[in-house]
């Protein structure tokens, strides 16, 4: 059953250089339950896709398209309405614990917060569900630290606080978006298997963004590859990782250190650099970086070429890349 | 007692230890003889001296020193050579219009500059937005006693709607009183309110940005509830800052807009007392003013605890 | 592009710094002509031609001594500037030095010398100046004084703020290591760094101290007559309000002016001058 079909969306951003595309044409769905990773460097638009979802695209941004959540679109609601999905059935985790967080108000507050506001609690329940709260997502001595300030605690401890946050209302949908980025190698472990762990026990829909191979690969079940605002390949997350197909899939894997691999092997890297988005060119946002563009790469954003039933990948030159590959 | 504020609360007392031996020496030993000064080069001998006496001057510096601290601090300031009555009694007549007058106008200035520094950052990028903020801009310009002027030309002279200046007493009833302060206070705080309410919009147009506001929106929380609940208070802390820096330009303000409208206050106090050479009277006023700053910045200081969580606890 | 060519344009279309360099040359070229011609002598009276309305003659008319206003602006143009430059030159060289030896130290220096620039806050320019009066007497020294000590403050928090930002930068290490020690530094690397912050914040405090001194001459305890000063015409102003307002709006409309023009190219080049944001441009 759908929970999230996105049509078309997108995103485009006034810059200093003239009107940017963060975001072009993205379509994708997730049924309830599913994990889906969404991967890309940054400045790819996998950020945008979700903050245009969301109502929360910084000033000057403007959205077009389709996002429909349960049937509504999410980009045609008002603010109110608007107001009623977030942070009720959609939860987000953001990347900066350090600063996601109000320095002024007790993590308990706003953790306390989101329950008052969806669920009309009183300050006295939503205190005792946020210690709940705080409990489940691994907050030591919960009901005695539910007054502490965020400067009080350390950089994963936040991101545990803004998970339950994210989590309070139960919501069928948790965008998590870099949510370990920021923090220490041998933290980033524990808060992505906090977030599985919860997605599975609540059976929610996980949307999972991460420049980070390993990370997806563990994670989730289907991935999104995006570069340069389009969407370049699709498919579950083995079959992607089994058989990148995409140019710039191709080239991300082979940017990947391996254990085991011989000596003195170079790593490779994909020339150039991500362009500014203001220079994007309107056929596929790779050509310039491409090893087999071709003049006709230019000419429009390549249709969607299906690989097998769950795989497909935006390129025209796809029977020379398989080929390579 | 956090840390934060034993700190602070030692700089006060020392500002004020500070403060209190620079208006000394400037005031007290550096004329010289103050008894000369007050009765003029011509006058005898005998009478020099035997002002001096009464005036505590034959006494070495440091015990005049101590015995105008301990004076100030039991509320003896001393007897005014001029009036022949004490000083204190003078003060408290002249505070009992500058003090309600910068409380006015302290109240006036916090109320329009945040009124209008949260409508204009909330419309911010707007012609409204644009509106507030070049009426600020020309705000900060004008001398607080021109506008006092302009004023009285137009709400004394030409409506009648108040005095051009004066003060009934308390005696008259309050609401005489404050009608008779109400123009002086809209000068002060007009001023001030301006420079605090582009101080404002920054400020909250700043916090906007942060990350914990999308945190808040993301909860579900409008753009309106976000601002009121997440945003204000956080913007306030730089605003407070300001609000402490501005109270030395509003007392400042205050002894040049009570002469404005010839208000009885203590900025008329002090003048009628550099005309009459009156040293003593002088001293106790500059400190007294002196004083405020200080203590206005000292309780900035427990506002930003009262604000702040992180400079609560955390002891030594 | 040079740096010079794109400030230059870009200072053109920054019309908030456009308006203020006007009105700013405005007042420098109405002081400097001031120097070697006004319309009448400012200080000469006319007993006969009092109150006279403007006039060919008169452009803005005469005050209550005959004296032509036009003139007495003119000339108190010349006035303010003077008070402005060295009051905030007092406040810049003393501030700056206090808050480059504070970053530049460290440890009880820089908190003394902190205690010591905050203390003189306590002062506001009008307190410094009455104390001032009640010992010397009333004079345009007292008013230059009183608001450069005032000024003092405010440069070296500014000062020590941006050098502390500038201390911990790469070059200052490399500096370092180079055998340099913490004077050189901050004479070679932060005082050039801190420039332009400095430069704003006097753009600024230069219109603090033409309100200063009007306030102070309002008062009677700033500039003495003969010399005209804005202030001191807003004093007499007053006194004749009923028979001759305009005389109260010619000397306020001045002082407005200057000090928006000086205000606006405050803000102007804090736009211009941070290399941040003319990136971002």
């Amino acid at each position: 059953m759908t929970l999230l079909e996105v049509d078309d969306l997108s995103v485009v951003l006034s810059t200093a250089r003239g009107p940017a595309k963060a975001v072009r044409k993205v379509s994708f769905a997730l049924a309830r339950g599913e994990t889906l990773g969404v991967v890309g460097e940054s400045g790819s638009g996998k950020s945008m896709t979700v903050l245009a979802m969301l109502g929360l695209l910084p000033e000057g941004a403007r959205a077009a398209g389709q996002a429909r959540f349960e049937g509504r679109d999410l980009l045609s609601l008002d603010e109110a309405e608007l107001c009623r999905v977030r942070g009720d059935r959609i939860g987000v985790v953001f990347q900066e614990p350090m600063t996601a967080l109000n320095p002024l108000h007790s993590v308990g507050r706003q953790v306390a917060e989101t329950l008052m506001l969806h669920r009309g609690m009183s300050a006295g329940a939503s205190r005792r569900e946020a210690i709940r709260l705080l409990d489940r997502v691994g907050i030591p001595q919960a009901a005695r630290r539910v007054d502490a300030y965020p400067h009080q605690f350390s950089g994963g401890q936040r991101q545990r606080v803004t998970i339950a946050i994210a989590l309070a209302c139960g919501p069928d949908l948790l965008i998590a978006d870099e949510p370990t980025t920021a923090l220490d190698v041998t933290i980033q472990r524990q808060i992505l298997d906090l977030i599985a762990g919860l997605v599975e026990e609540d059976k929610m829909a996980l949307i999972l963004i991460s420049h980070d191979l390993g990370v997806i690969a563990e994670n989730v079940g289907r991935t999104l590859v995006m570069y340069g605002g389009a969407l370049v390949e699709e498919g579950s997350t083995s079959e992607v990782f089994a058989r990148p197909s995409h140019p710039y899939t191709q080239g991300l894997f082979r940017a990947r250190p391996r254990l085991g691999a011989g000596r003195g092997t170079r790593l490779s890297t994909i020339k150039g650099a991500v362009p500014e988005l203001a220079d994007i060119p309107p056929g596929c946002p790779f050509a310039g970086r491409c090893p087999l563009s071709i003049p006709a790469c230019d000419a429009a954003l390549p249709a969607s070429v299906p690989i097998s039933a769950s795989h497909a990948a935006r390129c025209i030159r796809l029977d020379v890349a398989l080929g390579s590959a | 007692m956090s840390l934060f504020l034993l700190r602070r609360m030692v700089a006060f007392l020392a500002t004020l230890a500070g403060a209190s031996f620079v208006i000394f020496v400037v005031l007290d030993i550096l004329p010289g003889n103050a008894a000369l000064t007050i009765l003029g080069p011509d006058a005898p001998q005998s009478a020099v001296a035997a002002l001096s006496h009464k005036l505590g001057l034959d006494q070495p510096a440091p015990t005049r020193y101590f015995n105008w601290i301990f004076g100030l601090l039991s509320g003896d300031l001393g007897v005014s050579y001029a009036y022949d009555t004490p000083v204190a009694q003078l003060i408290l007549g002249g505070l009992s219009v500058s003090l309600p007058l910068a409380v006015m106008a302290m109240a006036l200035t916090t109320l329009i500059a945040l009124s209008l520094g949260i409508f204009a950052a909330a419309r911010h990028n707007t012609l409204l937005d644009t509106g507030v903020m070049t009426l600020s801009q020309l705000g900060i310009a004008i001398p607080n006693f021109w506008l006092a002027i302009l004023l009285i030309l137009l709400f004394a002279v030409h409506l009648h709607w108040f005095s051009a200046g004066g003060f009934p007493g308390w005696g008259e009833g309050p609401l005489l009183a404050l009608r008779a302060l109400f123009l002086p206070a809209v000068a002060l705080a007009m001023v001030q309110a301006a420079i605090l309410a582009r101080v404002t919009r920054s400020s909250i147009l700043e916090v906007m940005r942060e990350d914990f506001v999308r945190t808040a929106r993301a909860k579900g929380l409008t753009w309106r509830a976000a601002l009121w609940r997440h945003v204000l208070r956080n913007a306030m802390i730089p605003v407070v800052t300001i609000i402490g820096l501005q109270f030395g330009n509003l007392i400042a303000g205050t002894v040049v807009i009570e002469n404005v409208f010839y208000l009885p206050g203590l900025g008329r106090l002090i003048f009628q007392a550099i005309n009459n050479r009156d040293l003593i009277v002088v001293r106790d006023c500059v400190m007294l003013l002196a004083g405020f700053v200080v203590a206005m910045n000292f309780v900035i200081d427990i506002a930003y605890v009262a604000i702040d969580p992180r400079l609560k606890a955390q002891a030594p | 592009m040079t740096a010079e060519a794109s400030f230059e344009r870009r200072a053109l279309h920054h019309p908030s710094f456009a308006i203020g360099s006007a009105l700013v040359l405005l007042l420098l070229a109405t002081a400097a002509i001031s120097l070697a011609w006004t319309p009448w002598p400012p200080s000469e009276l006319d007993i006969p031609h009092k109150l006279a309305l403007p006039s060919a003659a008169h452009v803005f008319g005469t005050d209550s001594l005959g004296r032509d206003v036009a003139s007495l602006i003119m000339a108190g143009a010349r006035n303010s500037i003077l008070v402005g430059v060295i009051a905030v030159a007092i406040g810049l060289v003393a501030g700056t030095a206090i808050g480059a030896i504070a970053a530049a130290s460290k440890g009880w220096v820089e908190e003394v010398a902190m205690r010591i620039s905050d203390f003189t806050f306590a002062f506001p320019a009008i307190l410094s100046a009455i104390m001032l009066t009640a010992l010397l007497g009333p004079g345009i020294v007292n008013s230059i004084v009183a608001i450069g000590i005032f000024n003092i403050p405010v440069f070296a928090r500014v000062t020590r703020a941006s050098a502390n930002a500038v201390w911990t930068r790469e070059f200052i290490l490399a500096a370092r290591v180079a055998g340099k020690n913490r004077a050189q530094i901050t004479i070679e690397h932060v005082l050039p760094n801190i420039l332009p912050v400095i430069i704003v914040q006097a753009t600024i405090q230069f219109a603090t101290a033409i309100l200063a001194e009007a306030a102070l001459s309002y008062l009677g305890l700033g500039t003495q007559p003969p010399q005209a000063s804005w202030g001191r015409m807003l004093n007499e102003a007053q006194n004749l309000m009923f028979q001759a307002p305009r005389l109260a709006i010619y000397p306020g409309i001045a002082i407005a002016l200057s000090v928006l023009g000086l205000n606006l190219v405050g803000d102007g080049l804090r736009d211009l001058l941070d290399p941040r944001l003319a990136r971002r441009r």
